[in-house]
């Protein structure tokens, strides 16, 4: 027990944080409740699934600047066929959005791993590839989406209680969790981290580095599909042109401990992360700060984490 | 020839990179229930021959067979397969893996994991801690277990007690005696004579790619292994003249005191003066490395001190290590070079560094010290768009080019003639001594000890971090040096 | 290390190309031009010279940013904010305060931007990439907020910069009269100033920068600076060139603009390549874009094609010169 609240400091500091932050929340407009719970959730959501997409690359010792614009093809690929599709076609329509977006994790891990150029550069190029193959899909926000997924993320769970808890949370939850504690079990997970620690000494213990690496640029693209569907649930369209997720994305995975570098860290504390800084922007918005003022703020407040996280990453290499 | 079928058997192994014949006709023979030690000195290809063993490296030609069939290992995991199982000198664990999961990893069980963990002392060993809390010796420890719960055939173990205290080398030796005795076989690397007399049957040694003998462990063995690493090389060092000394007793130019850096150096001390060149004799992995590092300014001592000319200096920039007129030629070329730029500008480089200079170029000076430079070093220049395509000792010379045109005061150079020419390193010799007479302090770190004699005044011997004799180049025959290295001579430092 | 092995075509082709980058960048904007006389016949003039030279110049200047920081390994990829930002404050503050004020303020903006990026990539040592992405987020939020106290007061591009964005001169653009003396000047200064020399000596090897007591971070720090700078004034000729105002104007040229770097030989690894060979990839890829619009290729097919062009390059770099 004790182990495990060391082990886990960083993540329980951040769930007071977030506690903390829930709280003045509620002393800023005492009627903040399951609907304020709720739009917050909706908000988190693509957030979130991008910064799980990326903690994934990022533990397995890479980075992927191209989940932003994954994000929009799936957007855009899923609200451009369920226009206008019954609720049977729209389900596999999902199901091939998923599918799309490990396809393309696995397209930049296999030009990774094949072309050796280093991943920084090769998802950069695939950045304004992907990019243009929204705008070829979709050059303008349009397309529909079938009202069931929009209703996935929306409103309080139908359950006694429970009423309070958003949907969006658990859906992050569930999705998050069936798709990532039997990795993290199995084999695969044991070897994310092993690549991200010490590729050496992971190739040393037998592990097949380049169909590991493969494997969680293919992870990171099947979060940032399920990242672009929840954008479409939010907005009912599809978007062609991302918002800022790639720098979110970092900002909350460095936020929320894992070590740009690989090797260390969990799901839960990027997550935690997200829910932060999201928390924070709608105080802002509470607070009726200028929302432009507030995205400034929010931004330097990525920068500074992300500068802070690079200084850690620097000093834990010297030692 | 062992009597009865080797379990592992090399023949005619050779390996080369690039311009480099690391391997030339390595053998190794190993038979079952035989602990045999491979040995040689710095840079006679043992590490090429390990990772050519355990299928991190294929050969270019050769041999490995293991129970008579031939060996189609490619990736250590391949090795295990074969019942093939290295320890290598770093520890191949995952450092933010807990002991348990690393065992899952490689699929290796945890009771016998247990079971020779406590056999070789560390019995409270905890499988849920994490690696990286562990300190270095638990590490070989774990690592050593992980391999002996496989019950492999063959167990190779690198330089395995360089980082355990006495206690556990005892267990160590004794489990590793145990395996032989129980019928498996031992490949053992590493410098101590003492350990290699304890449970050795046989050395096999290499030098310089070959393998140059085989022969049975009995008492008085270690002089003749010593001259077999040496080879030939003795008797040609006789004949070249030995430098004239020119130690004063002003202020050194360099002094070193108690210096103590990172945990391989632990306590060095040391004077260099005007125009001597001062040699450091040390096997692999002494502290020599951080020696060189901590006075070049790109690693803090701990503690200790460092004065030049009298003046005590702390560096936290290799910039002030250069304002203070030391620079160092690292040994290896790769970190010196700027290999896609020309052999000018990476000449020039120093005289630009400093804010001040970062205007425009005053491109005739530059000519005129780049050439100078150039000459003094006789650097073939015909390939001189990019360093990359110089020859390895061109190469090294324009390392060294670099600060002769930026002006030499103390110089330190680490290893300057590895893997160049014969031709080239006499020409570093003679450089080296020309510099000293113009006033120069040289340290010169060397893996060929036959070198002392020919390029320097005095030596100094470090082994464990620590300097363990200070002998003068006329006495510095490679034999003394060689004994001295391994610390069999052990006199009080000086 | 030399080796004794007898050089393949490809190997050949590798040393030209480092070598003699320019020869078969000329060749390959010959052939570019050669087919888009056959796809529209007619199309070659005077007239579409002196245009693909105008367009193509903002272009080289934000890549010269690319090239500048790609030589020490680096990339900016707030450069097409910076400019975007140094053209809006001038055109909204100039009818205010006068033009001089205007410029110098927007120019100071820029060179705050950049020494912010400095700061984060030289001291705390985040990658390039993602600092320059991060003050770019923020500063366009902050030229959001500004935008909006400024609605009112009217936008003033000044003559002068109309004169250069977009007048001609014997066939000629007049925007030459700024280029020439700033490609001469990063021409001379990569090779025969310390600094540029330094950028190489990073980009080709850090820690033997360091070694040779090379202070990495302050090179950074002016560089991140110098680039932001020359973003800035970019911005003031393409607001010329433009003449609107947008919150969105010099955008669309970040990614051509690493395009037009890497394509002109400049190493993304750093160490290699200059800005002689970045001025033909911005001519490059003016010449296919004018082609691409021609065959009716949409703006997402332009992006796959830069990004792959971007992708296969490097790679072949890597092959060309056994860096792995």
């Amino acid at each position: 027990m004790k182990r495990w609240i060391e082990a886990n400091s960083w993540t329980l500091g951040l769930a007071v944080l977030l506690a903390l932050l829930l709280l003045a929340t509620k002393l800023i407009q005492p009627g903040f409740g399951a609907s304020g719970l709720d739009s917050l959730a909706r908000a988190a959501l693509p957030f979130a699934l991008a910064t799980v997409g990326m903690a994934i690359v990022v533990i397995a010792g890479g980075i992927d600047l191209s989940i932003a614009a994954m994000m929009a093809v799936a957007s855009v690929t899923g609200a451009v066929l369920m226009q206008g599709a019954t609720d049977l076609q729209s389900v596999v329509i999902v199901l091939c959005v998923l599918l799309l977006g490990l396809a393309m994790g696995a397209i930049n891990g296999l030009l990774i791993v094949v072309s050796k150029v280093p991943d920084i550069v090769v998802t950069l190029a695939m950045l304004f590839v992907w990019q243009g193959v929204a705008l070829l899909i979709l050059n303008a926000p349009g397309g529909g989406a079938a009202p069931w997924l929009r209703s996935i993320a929306a409103g309080g769970l139908p359950l006694p209680g429970l009423d309070w808890l958003p949907r969006g949370i658990v859906f992050l939850a569930v999705v998050t969790a069936a798709i990532w504690l039997p990795i993290r079990r199995s084999k695969l997970g044991l070897r994310l981290y092993a690549i991200g620690s010490d590729a050496l000494a992971a190739f040393r213990s037998g592990v097949p580095v380049g169909q590991t690496r493969i494997a969680a640029y293919a992870l990171c693209g099947l979060f940032a599909a399920l990242g672009g569907l929840s954008v479409t649930m939010g907005t009912g369209i599809g978007e062609p042109i991302p918002g800022p997720y790639l720098l979110a994305s970092v900002a909350a995975v460095v936020l929320g401990g894992v070590v740009l570098g690989g090797g260390r860290g969990g799901l839960l504390g990027p997550i935690l992360a997200v829910l932060i800084l999201r928390t924070v922007r709608m105080d802002l918005t509470l607070l009726s700060v200028d929302p432009n003022v507030a995205a400034i703020i929010e931004g330097s407040i990525m920068v500074a984490v992300v500068m802070f996280g690079a200084v850690l990453a620097t000093r834990g290499r010297r030692t | 020839m062992p009597e009865t079928a080797a379990v592992l058997d090399a023949t005619g192994v050779a390996k080369r990179f690039g311009a480099v014949q690391a391997l030339k006709n390595a053998s190794l023979q190993v038979g079952p229930g035989q602990v045999v030690a491979l040995m040689g000195a710095n840079g006679a290809g043992k590490s090429t021959f390990v990772k050519i063993l355990t299928g991190v490296l294929k050969p270019d030609s050769g041999h490995v067979r293991i129970r008579g069939r031939e060996s189609t290992v490619t990736n250590p995991a391949g090795a295990r397969k074969w019942g093939l199982v290295p320890v290598y000198q770093e520890p191949s664990l995952i450092p933010d893996l807990s002991v348990a999961d690393n065992l899952r990893l490689g699929d290796t069980a945890l009771e016998p994991f247990r079971h020779w963990v406590a056999e070789l002392g560390l019995p409270d060993l905890d499988p849920e801690a994490m690696i990286r809390s562990l300190p270095l010796a638990s590490l070989r420890i774990v690592d050593l277990a992980r391999a002996l719960a496989i019950e492999p055939d063959v167990l190779l173990l690198d330089e395995l007690t360089a980082a355990l205290p006495t206690d556990l080398v005892e267990r160590v030796l004794r489990t590793v005696r145990a395996q032989a005795d129980a019928g498996r076989s031992v490949i053992y690397i590493s410098h101590r004579f003492t350990e290699i007399a304890a449970i050795c049957d046989r050395a096999t040694v290499l030098r310089d790619g070959l393998t140059v003998g085989d022969v049975a462990i009995e008492p008085g063995i270690e002089e003749r292994i010593v001259e077999m690493m040496l080879g030939g090389a003795v008797a040609a060092a006789m004949t070249e003249t030995r430098p004239a000394g020119a130690a004063s007793t002003e202020t050194p130019r360099l002094s070193v005191r108690n210096l103590k850096t990172g945990t391989r150096l632990t306590d060095v001390s040391f004077d260099l003066h005007k125009g001597e060149v001062l040699g450091v004799v040390a096997l692999e992995g002494q502290g020599q490395d951080e020696l060189f590092d901590t006075l070049a300014g790109q690693r803090k001592a701990s503690a200790g001190t460092v004065e030049v000319d009298g003046a005590a200096q702390t560096f936290t920039h290799p910039a002030d290590a250069i304002a203070a007129g030391l620079t160092l030629v690292p040994g290896d070329r790769a970190h010196a070079l700027f290999m896609s730029r020309s052999v000018r500008e990476n000449i020039a480089v120093p005289l630009l560094a400093r804010f001040r200079n970062w205007g425009a170029i005053r491109m005739a000076d530059e000519a005129a010290k780049v050439t100078s430079a150039i000459e003094t070093l006789q650097i073939d220049t015909r390939a001189q768009g990019e360093v990359r395509r110089l020859s390895g000792g061109n190469q090294q010379k324009v390392t060294i080019a670099r600060w002769i045109a930026k002006g030499v005061q103390t110089l330190l150079l680490f290893d300057p003639t590895r893997g160049i020419d014969i031709r080239t390193k006499r020409q570093i010799y003679a450089l080296v001594r020309d510099l000293a007479d113009q006033g120069a302090a040289i340290l010169y770190y060397t893996s060929e000890l036959a070198e002392i004699r020919l390029a320097c005044d005095r030596a100094v011997v470090i082994f464990n971090g620590r300097v363990v004799d200070v002998i003068d180049a006329k006495d510095a025959d490679e034999q003394t040096l060689m004994r001295a290295a391994y610390g069999l001579t052990e006199k009080a430092p000086a | 290390m030399t080796m004794t092995d007898t050089p393949t075509p490809l190997n050949r082709l590798g040393r030209l190309m480092i070598d003699q980058p320019l020869l078969p960048l000329i060749g390959l904007l010959i052939l570019l031009v050669a087919v888009l006389a056959i796809l529209n016949p007619g199309v070659l003039s005077m007239f579409w010279a002196g245009n693909t030279i105008k367009i193509a110049i903002p272009l080289a200047m934000l890549a010269a940013c690319q090239t500048l920081t790609m030589l020490t390994g680096g990339i900016d990829l707030s450069v097409g904010t910076v400019a975007t930002i140094a053209a809006y404050l001038t055109a909204t503050l100039a009818p205010m305060i006068g033009v001089p004020p205007a410029i110098a303020i927007a120019l100071a903006a820029a060179v705050v931007i950049g020494l912010v990026n400095g700061f984060g990539i030289a001291v705390c040592r985040v990658h390039p990439l993602i600092m320059t992405l991060g003050t770019a987020l923020i500063a366009t939020g902050c030229l959001l907020v500004y935008q909006r106290y400024v609605i009112a007061t009217g936008v003033l591009i000044p003559d002068f910069l109309i004169w250069l964005g977009t007048g001609k001169t014997g066939g000629l653009p007049n925007s030459l009269v700024l280029f020439v003396p700033f490609a001469a000047l990063i021409i001379w200064a990569q090779r025969r100033s310390g600094f540029g020399r330094l950028l190489y000596a990073i980009g080709a090897n850090e820690a033997a920068a360091r070694l040779s007591g090379v202070r990495v971070w302050q090179v950074h720090l002016a560089l991140y600076t110098l680039s932001s700078l020359i973003a800035g004034v970019t911005g003031l000729l393409y607001l010329g060139q433009i003449k609107t105002a947008s919150l969105s104007l010099a955008l669309p040229l970040d990614l051509p603009s690493v395009a037009a770097a890497v394509i002109g030989g400049t190493s993304i690894f750093g160490g290699r390549g200059g800005f002689g060979g970045t001025i033909v990839g911005a001519l490059i890829l003016t010449v296919l874009t004018s082609m691409l619009t021609l065959m009716q290729i949409p703006e997402g097919g332009r992006r796959i094609l830069f990004g792959l062009i971007i992708l296969a390059v490097t790679a072949l770099f890597i092959r060309l010169t056994d860096r792995s």
